[in-house]
């Protein structure tokens, strides 16, 4: 009887003896802000299983997102190159890194990530995954240099970050794949889907005669035919995620998803960005080689370049492009402005 | 008479519990692509290497189609087949009995089906079709390149869409260019494989001889080129190996 009485007190002791890991790890779902346009017409974002949203892990990915703590010399933060005033671009041509070296990319504005049915990210889709593609800034030599184990243990030494992952992932051990996971959490809450031309679509405003001339242009084969590549009223995205040579150059000196699947039909090519926030997205291309709109425009219009890799999708090549009239380019580019989303760039839960 | 009864009791027990569940096999439709015989694999895509009935060297870059209303299955349904980035080429079915069916699809949507913006999963890879051409969804994206007469690689866009005649663009005229496609009668067996062929050269060959330097974009608000696409397509599909 006294044998059963011990093993029973010891059984109820053990139950009590969890850590404190455990008892501290109880984090809340967060629930992602879905526009309507987006829930009405797309499939669900993706959420990896491993890394579900947490009102805890949002908040902590928020935080390292704007934390020069990430960087070699404590100078820069992912928000240096990704500030959300800008739609989280900086609008350079190529960003300075902490040794003031530049990058060879434009840096790419960040919103409605968790609709990347692909999840191939950056403008040549090396990384599959935000949670990958949060790695490799961070120890890259140009960008923010740094050592993902220095980090991982100054962040372990910081009582308040210690707290924060504890209460988002339930581990004091702090590491790049907790710390990526809770910025790809942050980063898919940053969701942008109300232009004018959302509330336009939702019926809640009406588009100048050049906004809808300019939309009539965009979905017109015979004009700029910009729609199989770049969305439409049915797909809010306002991107296809796919990757395209849209003859930019004869020759590449950079190779894009070419030179990551060692492909040579791939050479040339680069991810369709969206057209969302064009106004706080210059310059534009995968090198912001064009300053404005109208630089873009005038490329599709007269500017293209014919290489072996360009896509079927140009049309008139050989004569530079579709030939747009100065008013169809005027009215495209009113059309695109009236995607650019002021409430994205000024929400205060995206900024610091 | 009670070993009649007994024998009858075996035999009801024998096929109640003892033949396969007739009623709840699966099979899987494969979907194939070649030209004039030659199987096509994504090794073939990105090359100068086809002639079609009317000469012109052509390349296939992207292809992508629907098909809806598969008899196998008796409710709705559609699939997108997506050759160049090999998904949706195999399609699983479950749920079916055992029988000889007669197998039957349809190229693209009915117009019944056609509704504007209503397929969530079409929306996502921009499969639409422009308001402006009376909405809805594309049946097939076929883009690649053809040499010119002046031996110049351009680009085509062989997309079928329900055929509209926008003269007027406040009265826009339609036909529906979707066709159904008759694969003939096939015994079903559990964990059967059906093969669909589509030969490619067929788009460009029967009965129309299509013209590259004539018809290659902007096809889609082309009303004549877009019924030629649908005589055309009728001899595109056949049935392959059922095993």
């Amino acid at each position: 009887m006294v044998q059963k009485y011990v093993f029973l007190s010891c059984f109820f002791l053990l139950m009590h003896c969890t850590s404190k890991e455990d008892e501290r790890y109880a984090p809340t779902p967060y629930r992602l802000k879905i526009p309507t346009l987006f829930s009405d017409k797309l499939i669900p974002p993706i959420i990896p299983a491993d890394n579900p949203l947490t009102i805890e892990g949002v908040a902590l990915g928020k935080k390292l997102f704007f934390d020069p703590i990430l960087s070699g010399d404590e100078t820069q933060s992912c928000a240096s190159c990704h500030n959300p005033q800008k739609s989280f671009t900086d609008q350079q041509p190529f960003s300075t890194g902490i040794e003031g070296n530049l990058g060879s990319r434009n840096a790419m504005p960040l919103f409605n990530l968790a609709w990347n049915f692909d999840e191939r990210f950056a403008w040549d889709g090396k990384e599959f995954g935000l949670e990958r593609q949060a790695l490799e800034p961070v120890s890259n030599p140009i960008e923010l240099h740094s050592n993902w184990q220095n980090i991982g243990e100054k962040l372990e030494n910081n009582a308040i970050y210690k707290d924060l992952f504890l209460n988002a992932f339930g581990s004091s051990k702090i590491d790049s794949t907790l710390i990526t996971k809770a910025i790809a959490q942050f980063e898919r809450t940053l969701i942008s889907g109300n232009a004018k031309f959302d509330k336009y679509v939702r019926g809640e405003t009406t588009l100048t005669i050049e906004e809808q001339n300019g939309f009539d242009v965009f979905m017109d084969e015979s004009k700029g035919d910009c729609f199989h590549c770049h969305g439409s009223n049915n797909n809010p995205l306002w991107t296809d995620n796919k990757f395209h040579n849209n003859g930019l150059d004869t020759h590449f000196s950079d190779l894009g998803l070419g030179a990551v699947t060692g492909d040579p039909n791939d050479n040339g090519k680069f991810k369709t960005p969206s057209i969302r926030n064009l106004n706080f997205t210059a310059p534009y291309m995968h090198d912001g080689r064009f300053a404005t709109l109208e630089e873009v425009i005038n490329h599709y219009s007269e500017g293209l370049k014919k290489s072996l890799t360009i896509d079927p999708l140009m049309k008139q090549v050989n004569e530079g492009g579709v030939q747009l009239s100065p008013q169809e380019k005027t009215n495209l580019k009113a059309f695109l402005r009236s995607l650019s989303d002021s409430e994205f760039v000024q929400n205060p839960d995206f900024k610091k | 008479m009670k070993n009649n009864i007994a024998f009858l009791c075996f035999l009801m027990l024998l096929f109640s519990s003892c033949s396969p569940k007739e009623e709840d096999i699966s099979v899987v439709v494969n979907f194939t692509h070649h030209w004039n015989g030659k199987v096509l694999s994504n090794q073939d895509l990105n090359q100068l290497k086809f002639t079609t009935e009317n000469g012109e060297n052509i390349s296939v870059e992207k292809l992508r189609y629907l098909i809806s209303d598969l008899s196998l299955t008796d409710f709705k349904n559609y699939h997108l087949i997506n050759f160049h980035e090999n998904t949706g080429t195999s399609l699983s079915i479950s749920g079916l009995a055992e029988n000889r069916y007669h197998l039957t699809f349809r190229f693209g949507f009915s117009d019944q089906d056609n509704t504007d913006g209503i397929y969530k999963d079409l929306n996502s890879v921009s499969f639409g079709v422009p308001t402006m051409l009376g909405g809805g969804y594309h049946y097939m994206q076929f883009d690649g390149k053809y040499r010119n007469d002046n031996n110049d690689a351009l680009g085509f866009n062989y997309h079928a869409i329900r055929a509209v005649d926008n003269t007027d663009p406040d009265n826009l005229k339609f036909e529906d260019t979707s066709f159904e496609v008759d694969l003939g009668s096939v015994l079903i067996t559990n964990n059967a494989k059906i093969e669909i062929k589509m030969n490619l050269a067929e788009w460009f060959k029967n009965p129309n001889t299509w013209n590259l330097n004539e018809l290659n974009t902007v096809l889609m608000p082309n009303f004549q080129a877009q019924k030629i696409m649908r005589d055309n397509g009728k001899t595109v599909f056949s049935l392959g190996i059922v095993n």
